[in-house]
C-alpha cells in the first residue's frame, strides 16, 4: 500500500531566508489551506520527518546544520527546496559566504519556485514530492527484498 | 464480558477502537479550528508508513525500555478488562509509565530528557488522585476487583461525583491533551519537538502510537466503571462524550507550567477527590 503518499511528514529548516518563504510554508498550514487534509504534519523533528523543506540559500554557518538534519532522517526521505534561492541562493548567490542552493549541502529532489514560493505551489511541490518518496520507498523495499534473496541463495 | 475473553477483546480490539478514537480525535479537532483535517483512517496511515520506515536506534537500551512500557500497558490493560484487580492495574501503568521516562531518558537529546522529567512530574501530578479514584471505587462498592464492581447495583458515580470530577480532571494529562501536554507537546514543531519521543523514529515510533491507543481505551474503560450497571452501550457512549470533552479543552486551553500542574492536580485531588471520600465515610 502506497502509505508514505497517505503520510508524508515534514521537517521545514530555514538556512539563511529572508523568511518570506518561510511565511508561505507556515501559511499552508493554516486552516484555509489545511495541509493537514493530505495527512501532512509538520513535524520539527528529523527523526519523524520524511520530507525536508528547504528555504533560503546555503551558507558557511548552516552547511553542516542542515546535512545533520538530513543525516538524522529515516530513509526513504526527500528533500524539497522551496523559493528561488534554495535553487540558485537567489539574490543571496554572489555573497562572500554563500555557497549556493540547497543543492550545495544535500541532494535535492525537486524544487518549488517563487520568491517568495505561493502557499499553492508549496503545497503542490510537497504532493509531487511525495510520489518521488513513495519510489523511494518501493525502490526501498526492492533492495531489500533482492538482499534477503541474495543471502538465501548464499545459504 | 470478564476473565480471558475481555482480555483478549481488549488485546486485539484495543488498537482497532483506539485508532478509530484518534481518527475522530483528529477530524474534531481540525473542525474545532476551521479546517477540514485527515481521513479518519489517518492514524492507521501513519502508524503504517512508520513501519515502513528504516531503524534508526540511538542506543541498546531505547528499544528494550520501549517494549517494557508496552508490556506493562498490556498487562495493565488485560488485568482490567479481565476482570481483574483495580490496584494492580494502576500499578502496572505507573511502571509503563516509569519504563517510558527511562528510555527517554537514556537518549542524549535535550528535548527527551526535558519530556522524561517532565513525564515523571506528571505522574507525581496524577498519581494521587488516581488511587483516590481507586479508593473510591473500593468505598463505593466494597472491592477492588472490576468484576465485582461490574457487579454493583447502582453506579459509583452516584457517591462519587467528586472523585469522577478529579478523575476527569488526571485524565486530561493521562491522554496528554492541553493544558497539560508536557512532557510530549502535542505538536512536533513546539518547544519540545515531543519531548518524551524525539529519540524515537520509524517503527519504534509507530510502537508508542499503538501504546498509547491501548492506554486510551483502557482510561476510557476506567471512565465506564463510574457507570456500571447501565446499558453498556450508555456507558461506552458516556466514556466518549468524555473524549470528546477533554478534545475540547485540548482546543481551548494553552500548556500550563509543571509547577502549576502539580498544584493544581494535586489540589483537585484533595478537594473534590479526598472530600468526597471523607463526606461519603460520614453519611454512611
Amino acid at each position: 500500500m502506497s502509505l508514505f503518499k497517505k503520510s508524508p511528514w515534514l521537517l521545514h529548516y530555514n538556512c539563511s531566508s529572508c523568511n518570506g518563504c518561510d511565511i508561505e510554508v507556515l501559511a499552508a498550514l493554516t486552516p484555509m489551506y489545511d495541509l493537514e487534509r493530505f495527512g501532512i504534519i509538520n513535524t520539527g523533528n528529523p527523526k519523524h520527518a520524511d520530507v525536508l523543506l528547504v528555504t533560503g540559500s546555503v551558507n558557511d554557518q548552516n552547511l553542516e546544520v542542515i546535512r545533520s538534519l538530513y543525516a538524522q532522517m529515516p530513509d526513504p526521505k526527500v528533500v524539497v527546496g522551496v523559493g528561488i534561492c534554495a535553487l540558485s541562493g537567489g539574490i543571496f548567490a554572489q555573497c562572500y559566504n554563500v555557497h549556493g542552493g540547497a543543492a550545495a549541502a544535500v541532494p535535492v529532489d525537486l524544487y518549488v519556485p517563487g520568491c517568495a514560493a505561493r502557499p499553492e505551489s508549496i503545497i503542490d511541490g510537497v504532493i509531487k514530492a511525495v510520489e518521488i518518496l513513495q519510489q523511494k520507498a518501493d525502490a526501498m523495499r526492492g533492495r531489500r527484498r533482492t538482499a534477503t534473496a541474495a543471502a538465501r541463495e548464499a545459504a | 464480558m470478564t476473565g480471558v475473553g475481555g482480555a483478549l477483546l481488549f488485546l486485539i480490539g484495543a488498537p482497532f477502537a483506539g485508532g478509530l478514537l484518534a481518527g475522530a480525535d483528529r477530524i474534531v479537532t481540525a473542525r474545532m479550528q476551521g479546517r477540514i483535517g485527515p481521513p479518519l483512517l489517518q492514524p492507521f496511515y501513519d502508524v503504517g508508513k512508520l513501519f515502513q520506515k528504516s531503524r534508526l536506534v540511538v542506543n541498546p537500551f531505547q528499544p528494550f525500555y520501549l517494549w517494557g512500557f508496552l508490556a506493562f500497558l498490556l498487562v495493565a490493560g488485560a488485568l482490567f478488562f479481565s476482570g481483574g484487580d483495580l490496584l494492580l492495574t494502576v500499578f502496572a501503568l505507573a511502571v509503563a509509565g516509569v519504563f517510558l521516562a527511562l528510555g527517554a531518558f537514556s537518549a542524549n537529546t535535550p528535548y527527551s530528557h526535558i519530556g522524561a522529567e517532565r513525564e515523571l512530574l506528571q505522574m507525581m501530578a496524577y498519581e494521587p488522585m488516581l488511587l483516590i479514584a481507586v479508593l473510591g471505587l473500593y468505598q463505593s462498592t466494597g472491592s477492588f476487583l472490576v468484576r465485582d464492581i461490574l457487579g454493583s447495583d447502582r453506579p459509583p458515580l452516584v457517591e462519587l461525583p467528586g472523585v469522577f470530577l478529579g478523575f476527569l480532571f488526571i485524565l486530561t494529562i493521562k491522554l496528554r491533551k492541553s493544558p497539560f501536554d508536557l512532557s510530549t507537546s502535542h505538536h512536533g514543531h513546539q518547544e519540545v519537538v515531543k519531548g518524551i519521543t524525539t529519540d524515537y523514529s520509524g517503527p519504534d515510533l509507530a510502537l508508542i502510537e499503538v501504546a498509547h491507543w491501548y492506554e486510551n481505551v483502557l482510561l476510557l474503560g476506567f471512565v465506564c466503571l463510574f457507570f456500571v450497571p447501565l446499558h453498556p452501550a450508555l456507558g461506552i457512549a458516556l466514556a466518549i462524550a468524555t473524549y470528546l470533552l477533554e478534545v475540547f479543552v485540548d482546543n481551548t486551553h494553552a500548556r500550563l507550567r509543571w509547577q502549576h500542574t502539580v498544584k493544581l492536580s494535586w489540589w483537585t485531588g484533595a478537594a473534590l477527590g479526598l472530600a468526597n471520600l471523607a463526606i461519603l465515610d460520614l453519611i454512611r
